[in-house]
């Protein structure tokens, strides 16, 4: 399967309603921001849960936010997530780098992406890993999940799905 | 720096009312602990935002929805320990200059919700950190009649701003918010569309 474009993937997300992109950045996540800093559509956050916390203003104020992110940066965000959108009924899309995916990677990204989908279970937010063979699916799942739970929703983005800027 | 004398200093209750009393329709984000618990006292109304928790992103709660709706002035009510935990967003605010935010810090120079142990913003500068972080107006301000002009000319300008209010650390007795957290979120979000 080829690696998804970013602009098709980011116009997938504009396709069911997403109008609202912050983040911090990541390399998975590079061909995406690059193409969302192009077409203006990115604000760029200095911490995750800046992140988080900016697209819950934008959420209140109308718009339907996503954040990008690497799965270091859930560490940063979990108190907002858990003490301000699972409570509150504020959600968001979490577009998450799985950095640490089987083990195959530096050192630091180890411990977070072995337990990652088990930290996203016990908070309770949704979760779907993206591929190119489902990606109509997840886009659907995305949607339907984020305007029925009222919450966070994870799109999990391994290396490979999306093409980036670096190799 | 010199500080004001005794006894002129405002409680935050008393800072609070003074700035409430100037609002029409602005949006309002009130970080968490007794700050929002005392807006809600003072005056409720559908426009408020009150946080419970999350502390540290009040300023980034008022910039997203600054940056969403960028015809209403969103004002801030934060406090200086919410603000030290996220000083980063002081950078982000001054970095993207939004005209329609002003960030009120009510700075009692301590953790008031939790027993008051003391912030650093005794000898760290608020004020100064957003000047240099980039927002356009700031101020700091003691007196009732400071607060009022500063405030009213923020609404007359283009933003960034930033009123630091320096305020004893009374407390005004005032009781949980009684909405829900959920029932806060839709309330507000129909008073901003």
């Amino acid at each position: 399967m080829a690696m998804l474009e970013a602009d098709d993937f980011v116009k997938g997300l504009q396709g069911i309603g997403f109008d609202f992109f912050t983040g911090v950045p990541d390399t998975i996540l590079g061909g995406i921001i690059a193409h969302l800093t192009e077409e203006r559509l990115y604000t760029p956050a200095v911490r995750e849960d800046e992140a988080v916390a900016m697209a819950a203003g934008a959420y209140l104020g109308g718009k339907i936010p996503a954040v990008l992110m690497q799965n270091s940066g859930l560490g940063n965000a979990l108190n907002v997530l858990a003490s301000l959108n699972l409570i509150y009924q504020i959600p968001c899309l979490l577009l998450v780098s799985w950095r640490g995916f089987e083990g195959k990677d530096a050192p630091e990204h180890l411990v977070m992406g072995e337990t990652m989908t088990k930290l996203l279970d016990t908070v309770r937010i949704p979760h779907r890993t993206l591929s190119g063979e489902t990606i109509v699916e997840d886009l659907q799942w995305t949607a339907k999940t984020f305007m029925e739970k009222r919450i966070p929703v994870a799109l999990l983005l391994k290396k490979g799905i999306v093409k980036t800027i670096q190799p | 720096m010199i500080g004001p004398e005794e006894g002129v200093m405002q409680s935050r209750a008393q800072a609070m009312a003074a700035i409430l009393e100037l609002m029409t329709d602005q949006p309002l984000i009130v970080c968490n602990g007794f700050p929002s618990r005392e807006a809600c006292k003072l005056r409720d109304r559908d426009q408020n935002f009150y946080m419970i928790g999350s502390m540290g992103a009040t300023a980034g709660i008022g910039l997203g929805l600054a940056l969403a709706r960028p015809g209403k002035t969103v004002v801030v009510f934060d406090g200086d320990g919410n603000v030290l935990m996220s000083l980063g967003t002081l950078a982000t605010i001054g970095a993207l200059k939004p005209k329609n935010l002003i960030h009120v810090v009510f700075d009692n120079e301590v953790y008031g919700t939790t027993g008051n142990q003391p912030t650093y913003s005794r000898v760290v500068g608020l004020d100064k950190m957003a000047k240099a972080a980039g927002y356009l107006n700031v101020e700091r301000v003691w007196e009732r009649e400071d607060i009022v002009y500063e405030f009213k000319s923020m609404l007359g300008e283009e933003g960034p701003s930033f009123l630091l209010v320096k305020v004893n650390e009374q407390l005004e007795e005032a009781d949980r918010i009684a909405l829900a957290p959920a029932e806060l979120t839709k309330r507000f979000k129909g008073s901003v569309s």
